[in-house]
């Protein structure tokens, strides 16, 4: 319980103007905020000496479909110094859907950021390198999101070009 | 893409280039080329491709292209229920299923809140751990392959076969398990299956030690990787390498030990670390995990209880066959779970476990529903891919062959 007050505590120190929304299931800790401030806290997060959240494991995104804000992007952080995971989570909306990229914080955000433009099309900013991971460069749906059919779509992914 | 510079190139091929008095570095600087590696070479272990630029023979850039055998599993995850899901997760790293199937139940079972038997457990970590020595065994043997020794493949294969062996008595399957179940394993051990573990560990010391008499004192293998594909520790953090390839860079990290799950804290067992980082240190950090997990069937046998194999949940748990020929009750279990799936309170968990590869993660999202709302899996092969662009640059075109055996990826993991 220690561990999750001192990062409370210290996001709180570091970032006054930030919303943070704290919660917790099955015992992990999840904080929500809004997505303009998503690199610095990740910054500060990896950088702060007493928490070393080195290692992000996966950074994916949730459809809630008919939510006004359509999108949460969920982050998983490890630290090896707490032995603790941490999820980090903004909220996207569709009419606005991007969000900062955090490729500059840990290098492997960089296919994992890819993986989930494809999927769920939302855009990372300041992105090294923003093409489709699995799908094909001309593939025009998102194929993860809510309103994608199981079956796809016929005629949506063409033969290639002789 | 950036031109070639002195830093770009390995010092022992800049050593060689220049030592060759008839070529310098700015006539190679003449000659590049892109090189088109797969999706159909042998040596990309399954389908991955590699777009390499090509300076004479040295790699000055690299883009991997995935995707080849994407099978849109997370999609499908959300279209089923929890039962039905645990099949496809043979097909995640094929070449280690239950270990996949034991870190998909346990990503269930902690969004559920189901607590496992005690003997259930152990015999999770036993199928869990064979897994990793199968997996581990064909890495090394194709990995060898790659750089030139084909006896140390069937050898190592020869060892495998043995374990697909117990897993043919131990649930009726060789290749694809499906051997958990939500709650427990789908039957109890039999009792040649137990002995089979036994005489299997007490003898995979000597026969691995004569694979690798093979290979430690051949001078070729060894000058191949030695130096070979370096990462640093900085670098393999940030790069989120998880699993022996970390461990290779000198980060003493096993989520086994980190974040114990099933019974691993009762259990003693070392953490193979190597400081080099090279292609050579990842090969050996695999043959040291051999044994450790020997080490740990070992004591799972001796401290493997006697009990259920199930927990005593009959709305969430499958009863048995014969209970649900004659008995009402399970069968309106059975009829429900299957039709209806068990269905979660709503809430996400992320629950990761070190499998053969590095950490395999699942990331379930429940509405209370019987199928998930959103299951993301964090392949390990995804991840270390991402890195061969760094771990090529500078090298010869022979040696992205031996640096890929070595990061040991699964395409079926790592397209989904």
């Amino acid at each position: 319980m220690e561990l999750k007050e001192l990062i409370q505590q210290k996001l709180i120190e570091n970032f006054p103007e930030v919303e943070f929304d704290y919660s917790e299931y099955r015992n992990e800790l999840n904080i929500k905020f809004d997505k303009k401030f998503i690199k610095q806290v990740c910054t500060f997060l990896k950088d702060e000496n007493d928490l070393q959240f080195l290692l992000c494991e996966d950074i994916t995104a949730v459809d809630w479909a008919i939510r006004k804000n359509r999108f949460t992007v969920v982050y998983h952080i490890f630290s090896l110094k707490h032995n603790f995971r941490l999820a980090l989570k903004a909220d996207v909306d569709e009419a606005d859907c991007n969000i900062d990229s955090v490729s500059s914080v840990w290098k492997t955000s960089d296919w994992q950021e890819r993986e989930c433009y494809d999927m769920y099309g939302i855009k990372f900013n300041n992105h090294p390198d923003l093409r489709r991971i699995y799908m094909p460069e001309e593939f025009e749906y998102f194929p993860l999101r809510k309103d994608f059919p199981l079956l796809g779509i016929p005629g949506s992914l063409p033969l290639p070009k002789k | 893409m950036d031109r070639l510079t002195k830093d770009d190139v390995h010092p022992k091929i800049l050593q060689r280039l220049l030592e060759d008095s008839d070529i310098t570095i700015e006539d190679a600087l003449e000659n590049e080329m892109i090189l088109n590696m797969g999706p159909q070479h042998p040596a990309t272990h399954g389908v991955l491709r590699l777009l390499l630029r090509l300076d004479g023979e040295t790699v000055i850039g690299c883009v991997p292209d995935v995707g080849y055998l994407h099978r849109g599993y997370e999609k499908m995850a959300e279209n089923m229920s929890y039962y039905e899901y645990i099949p496809h997760t043979d097909r995640l790293d094929y070449i280690s299923p239950t270990a996949n199937n034991v870190a998909w139940v346990l990503a269930v079972e902690k969004l559920a809140g189901i607590e496992v038997p005690i003997r259930a457990q152990y015999i999770r970590m036993m199928i869990a751990e064979l897994a990793r020595i199968a997996s581990h065994l064909v890495a090394i043997g194709s990995f060898a392959m790659d750089v030139g020794a084909l006896t140390v493949f069937l050898w190592t294969l020869r060892e495998r076969e043995k374990i697909m062996d117990i897993w043919d008595i131990l649930c009726g399957a060789r290749f694809t398990n499906s051997y958990t179940r939500i709650g427990g394993v789908a039957n109890d051990t039999p009792p040649e299956s137990l002995k089979l573990v036994k005489k299997f560990i007490d003898e995979i010391d000597d026969n691995l030690s004569e694979c690798e008499s093979l290979l430690n004192t051949n001078r070729i293998f060894i000058e191949r990787l030695d130096g070979i594909g370096v990462i640093s520790k900085e670098d393999a953090l940030s790069y989120g390498f998880t699993g022996p390839n970390l461990r290779a860079s000198g980060v003493e990290f096993d989520l086994r030990r980190a974040t114990p799950y099933l019974q691993y804290d009762k259990i003693d067992f070392k953490i193979p670390t190597y400081k080099e980082g090279d292609c050579l240190a990842r090969y050996f950090v695999r043959a040291d995990e051999v044994r450790e997990s020997a080490k740990i069937i070992k004591q799972v046998l001796q401290l493997m209880p006697q009990g259920e194999i199930k927990a005593n949940l009959p709305k969430q748990v499958l009863p048995g066959k014969t209970e649900v020929y004659s008995k009402m009750e399970e069968l309106i279990h059975d009829f429900m779970i299957v039709n209806f799936g068990i269905n979660p309170p709503a809430g996400e968990i992320y629950s990761a476990v070190e499998n053969s590869k590095g950490e395999l993660g699942f990331y379930l999202v429940s509405k209370g529903e019987g199928h998930p709302w959103k299951c993301k899996i964090r392949s390990p092969s995804f991840i270390h891919i991402q890195a061969l662009p760094h771990l090529v640059k500078g090298h010869m075109v022979s040696d992205v062959v031996a640096i890929i055996g070595s990061i040991d990826p699964i395409m079926g993991e790592a397209d989904k």
